[in-house]
C-alpha cells in the first residue's frame, strides 16, 4: 500500500486539491499498451496517426505493461488470447484502465452465437471502464471513449470509500 | 568561491535531489498492490519459462576477439592511408610488417581450428531402416 493511497477513510478526511492534481496528472498521460488484436487495431492505429493524433491526449503507446495505464482491447478476443490478455492486465501497475473497443470485445460481436473460439466480451476476464461500440468503431469513436475515460479518471478519489 | 568543479558538484547535488524527489513523490502516492501474477516476468503475455540466464557458446568469445583485432587494424589503416603519400616507402613497409604480424596470428587461429564451427550431424533417414522399424 502506498503511504496515502486508500489509507484514509471517507468522512474523516477530505482530500480535494491533491486528488485534483493526481487525477489531472493521471488523465493527461494515459499511456496505452501497444497491442492490437484484430481489425479494430487498424482503427486504433489510425487514431494514433497524424489525422486523429491520439498523442495530443497524452496517449503514448508503450511496449511493456509496467509503464502502461490504459489497455485498449482492440478487436476479437479469442479464447487463446484471453489468458494472455488476463496475464497482461495482471502485469500492468495500478492505476490501470481498460477500454473495450468494438463489438467483438464488448460482447462477442458477430461471433456472439456461433463463434466457438471467441470470448463473449472481454469483461468476463478483466474489468472494463469504457465500452466503445462499433464494428469497427471509427477513430472519432475511440477518441470519445478516451475522453469518457478521462472524465472517469477525473472523479477518482484516493480516500477509502465507506459504503 | 566556487571552482569549476564545485559548480559541477552543485549540478550533481541538484540532479540527485531531483531524481530522489520524483521517486519519493511517486512512492508516496502510488498504489502498491502486489500479487504473484503481477510480479511475474513480462514475456509478451506468455507464461515465462526457464531462467533468464542463457548460456552462450564460448566460441563466440574467440570470434569476437578476432573481430576486435581486425577492426582495430582497419582503424589503423585509415590514418596510415592519409599520410601514406607524405611518408612514402617506409610507411608502406611498416604497414606490410604490421599486417604480417596480424596475418600470422590469423593463420595460427585458423590452424588451431578455432574458426571451425561445430555443426550438428544430420541424420539422413534411410529406407531400409524405416522398413525394419515398421515390421
Amino acid at each position: 500500500m502506498g503511504l496515502l493511497d486508500k489509507q484514509f477513510e471517507d468522512g474523516n478526511i477530505v482530500i480535494t486539491s491533491l486528488d485534483n492534481l493526481l487525477n489531472w496528472a493521471r488523465l493527461s498521460s494515459l499511456w496505452q499498451m501497444q497491442f492490437g488484436l484484430a481489425c479494430c487495431a487498424i482503427e486504433m492505429m489510425a487514431a494514433s496517426a497524424s489525422n486523429f493524433d491520439m498523442m495530443r491526449f497524452g496517449v503514448i503507446p508503450r511496449a511493456t505493461p509496467r509503464q502502461c495505464d490504459v489497455m485498449i482491447v482492440s478487436g476479437t478476443v479469442t479464447l487463446k488470447m484471453a489468458s494472455r490478455i488476463k496475464r497482461l492486465y495482471d502485469q500492468m501497475s495500478e492505476p490501470r484502465y481498460v477500454i473495450s473497443m468494438g463489438s467483438c470485445s464488448n460482447c462477442g460481436g458477430p461471433y456472439w452465437e456461433h463463434g466457438y473460439h471467441v470470448l463473449k466480451g472481454v469483461d468476463r476476464i478483466i474489468p472494463v471502464d469504457v465500452y466503445v461500440p462499433g464494428c469497427p468503431p471509427r477513430p472519432e469513436a475511440l477518441l470519445e471513449g478516451l475522453i469518457k475515460l478521462q472524465e472517469k479518471v477525473r472523479n477518482y478519489s484516493s480516500v477509502k470509500s465507506v459504503a | 568561491m566556487l571552482t569549476d568543479f564545485g559548480r559541477i558538484f552543485i549540478f550533481f547535488i541538484v540532479g540527485a535531489i531531483f531524481t530522489a524527489g520524483g521517486l519519493m513523490t511517486s512512492w508516496l502516492f502510488r498504489p502498491k498492490r502486489y500479487y504473484p501474477q503481477k510480479l511475474s516476468t513480462y514475456e509478451c503475455g506468455e507464461e515465462p519459462i526457464g531462467d533468464s540466464r542463457v548460456k552462450i557458446n564460448v566460441r563466440f568469445y574467440v570470434v569476437a576477439l578476432i573481430f576486435v583485432v581486425f577492426e582495430v587494424e582497419v582503424l589503423f589503416i585509415f590514418p596510415w592511408a592519409l599520410i601514406f603519400q607524405k611518408v612514402g616507402m617506409f610507411a608502406y613497409l611498416e604497414m606490410l610488417f604490421f599486417l604480417l604480424i596480424l596475418i600470422v596470428g590469423y593463420a595460427y587461429v585458423w590452424a588451431k581450428g578455432d574458426l571451425d564451427w561445430d555443426k550438428p550431424i544430420p541424420v539422413i533417414p534411410q529406407l531400409s531402416k524405416l522398413l525394419n522399424n515398421k515390421s
